[in-house]
């Protein structure tokens, strides 16, 4: 009854296992590429950032440094905000103040050592994983490392003694601690399709079905995408940062390269979570309908070919990322409380329990029919006619008609009887017309 | 009055986050390829109108001398008091601005000093790109509106109202 997939959970060690010395030369050349190429799409997703919502506004973006594509206007930024002055108001807590930019920046680049972004390279001195730390709990490590990124903005706001500052710290740490949980409930259908908690494991169990997670778990890449814009403040869920109310929120005391690690970790988590998004829903680095360069290690060719694959994901992540915050408005703060609790929350849990009925019943069934075995093709085809009813049930019956916020909500009429008396019993107070 | 609130009973079908996200973002990704109205400015300009009424200019004779009498009446019509005049005359009896400055700074460009001038001799300009680094060099003394060579503005024709 137990399916084999529960005792993959112990992690294999790739066979033939490294030397000790090109382990730790793969390991470090995979640290600075990875870490170069962070920095350097961080940098170019500012400049990506002003060219989008500059192209979707009808402007043309920065286009004086560097060519007509403005390619070296993150350069250009960088050393504006390392030369300039920095600040030191003379009222916050210097410490926290100072220790706060770096507890934003390090937990965003911490997550993106386990994410794997390409297939394993069968090299002549062994195999090597596109991974700089395959954790066998690469997903759990990350779920851990991304929430403390909260630290750094509720720090910053608090060491600022700043009204404003303390208030964006204020609502960040509720906000990312509310869209935590829902992130946290809308992974766990994907744990347990895939019977396992290590990334590469959920990239194999995707190939293997022969479909994305997207089409099997529609609606928890759904609740996890939402969840991902308010755990890392983008619009529609920037309120930390809420220039209209709170000046720059958490931010607002910060100046020179201070103020722009905010920023750059804030990118930073968004490359992550893109990453994120396309390992657990869009099949990572997998080369589509193949299925050979998940059982091993592969060529240098394969190789590079799934790490353009990943790339080209987590790019239209991000692109969506960006389109998104050129696209909606804020929440105000009440709606965006009532969304995390009362519309995702209660989804996430009622999608857990509906998803487990059905892979306890696959498995059920999967034990005497071989066909329908766990990671094969028909039990990916069985949870992709389960997830459309889903899917058309949430978004064409529940999103119909139901307002997040009871602000908005349509009244009945006695609510609406109700409201009219106690506006016509009040009338005597207030002015008459022409006062 | 006392306030009521109206509650607008919307239909079932227009009430959808997924749906109206979508429509937009469909909407904003179709601006993305739309062409771009930027003026990219210093390299191009926007065409100004024929009665842009810019920077002053002082039309002067043949001679190279300024059309102004010094009659007065341009200071006396400037509605913010920006025109400084001081008339002179000489041996034949001519009278002639012996200070004429214009505080550029201070004028609204109403163009009200073009159209009282009997002698054609101040205009508004068709020019807009006034820089300095003190407000004193704002004050244009009469050498350097005469030296001015942008053209000057048209005055509103009622017959062709449309400046066409």
């Amino acid at each position: 009854m137990i399916p084999s997939s529960v005792f993959a959970a112990v992690h294999v060690v790739p066979d033939p296992p490294l030397d000790w010395w090109p382990f730790i030369i793969s390991t470090v050349i995979k640290m600075i590429v990875v870490f170069t190429v962070y920095m350097v799409g961080v940098a170019m997703l500012t400049l990506a950032e002003r060219k989008i919502s500059a192209w979707i506004q009808g402007r043309l973006g920065p286009n004086r440094v560097g060519g007509k594509l403005g390619l070296l206007q993150p350069a250009a930024d960088g050393v504006k905000n390392i030369m300039k002055e920095e600040t030191l108001p003379g009222h916050v807590n210097k410490p926290i103040f100072t220790l706060a930019p770096m507890l934003a920046f390090i937990p965003a680049l911490m997550a993106a050592a386990v994410i794997p972004f390409g297939a394993t390279w069968d090299s002549r001195w062994g195999r090597i994983p596109m991974v700089i730390a395959d954790l066998p709990v690469g997903f759990l490590f990350i779920l851990a490392i991304t929430s403390l990124g909260v630290y750094g903005i509720v720090l910053a706001g608090w060491s600022s003694n700043n009204k404003y500052a303390l208030l964006g710290g204020l609502r960040s740490s509720a906000q990312m601690i509310s869209y935590e949980v829902a992130m946290g409930m809308s992974l766990i259908p994907v744990l347990l399709l895939a019977g396992n908690v290590t990334l590469n494991e959920i990239v194999d169990q995707q190939a293997n079905m022969y479909t994305w997670n997207v089409l099997t778990l529609t609606i928890s890449f759904f609740i996890f995408m939402v969840a991902a814009f308010a755990e890392t403040n983008r619009l529609p869920f920037d309120l930390p940062e809420a220039e209209s109310e709170l000046i720059a929120g958490y931010h607002t005391e910060y100046s020179a390269m201070k103020f722009s690690m905010f920023p750059i970790s804030e990118y930073a988590n968004m490359a992550t979570s893109s990453a994120l998004m396309a390992t657990l829903f869009f099949g990572g680095w997998n080369i589509p309908f193949m299925t050979r360069d998940n059982s091993g290690g592969v060529g240098l060719l394969l190789v590079l070919l799934s790490i353009a694959i990943f790339a080209v994901k987590t790019g239209f992540f991000l692109f969506v990322f960006i389109w998104i915050r050129w696209t909606l408005p804020r929440f105000r703060y009440d709606q965006l409380m009532s969304l995390g609790w009362k519309t995702m929350l209660p989804l996430a849990l009622a999608y857990i329990v509906i998803i487990a009925a059905t892979i306890l019943a696959l498995d059920y069934f999967g034990s005497t029919q071989p066909w329908l075995q766990r990671s094969s093709a028909w039990y990916g085809v069985v949870m992709l006619g389960v997830n459309i009813v889903l899917a058309f049930i949430v978004f064409f019956i529940l999103d119909r008609g139901r307002i997040i916020s009871p602000a908005y909500g349509r009244a009945t009429p006695q609510q609406i009887a109700r409201l009219r008396a106690v506006t016509a019993a009040r009338s005597h107070l207030s002015p008459q017309s022409g006062d | 009055m006392a306030i009521n609130v109206k509650v607008l009973a919307r239909p079932v079908e227009e009430v959808s986050y997924v749906r109206a996200t979508i429509k937009g973002m469909a909407r904003t990704l179709s601006h993305l390829f739309k062409e771009k109205v930027t003026t990219q400015y210093p390299e191009q300009k926007e065409e100004i109108s024929r009665r842009w009424r810019g920077t002053h200019r002082m039309l002067t004779t043949e001679t190279g001398k300024a059309k102004c009498v010094a009659c007065g009446l341009c200071p006396t019509v400037c509605p913010s008091n920006c025109i400084k005049l001081v008339p002179g005359e000489d041996e034949q009896g001519n009278r002639y601005p012996l200070v004429f400055e214009i505080d550029e700074f201070r004028c609204i460009f109403c163009g009200y000093c073009q159209e009282v001038c009997p002698e054609e001799a101040i205009h508004v300009g068709r020019h807009y790109e006034n820089s300095e680094y003190s407000r004193e060099g704002f004050v244009y003394d009469l050498e350097r509106l005469t030296a001015q060579t942008h053209p000057v503005s048209e005055m509103w024709d009622p017959a062709d109202p449309k400046g066409e």
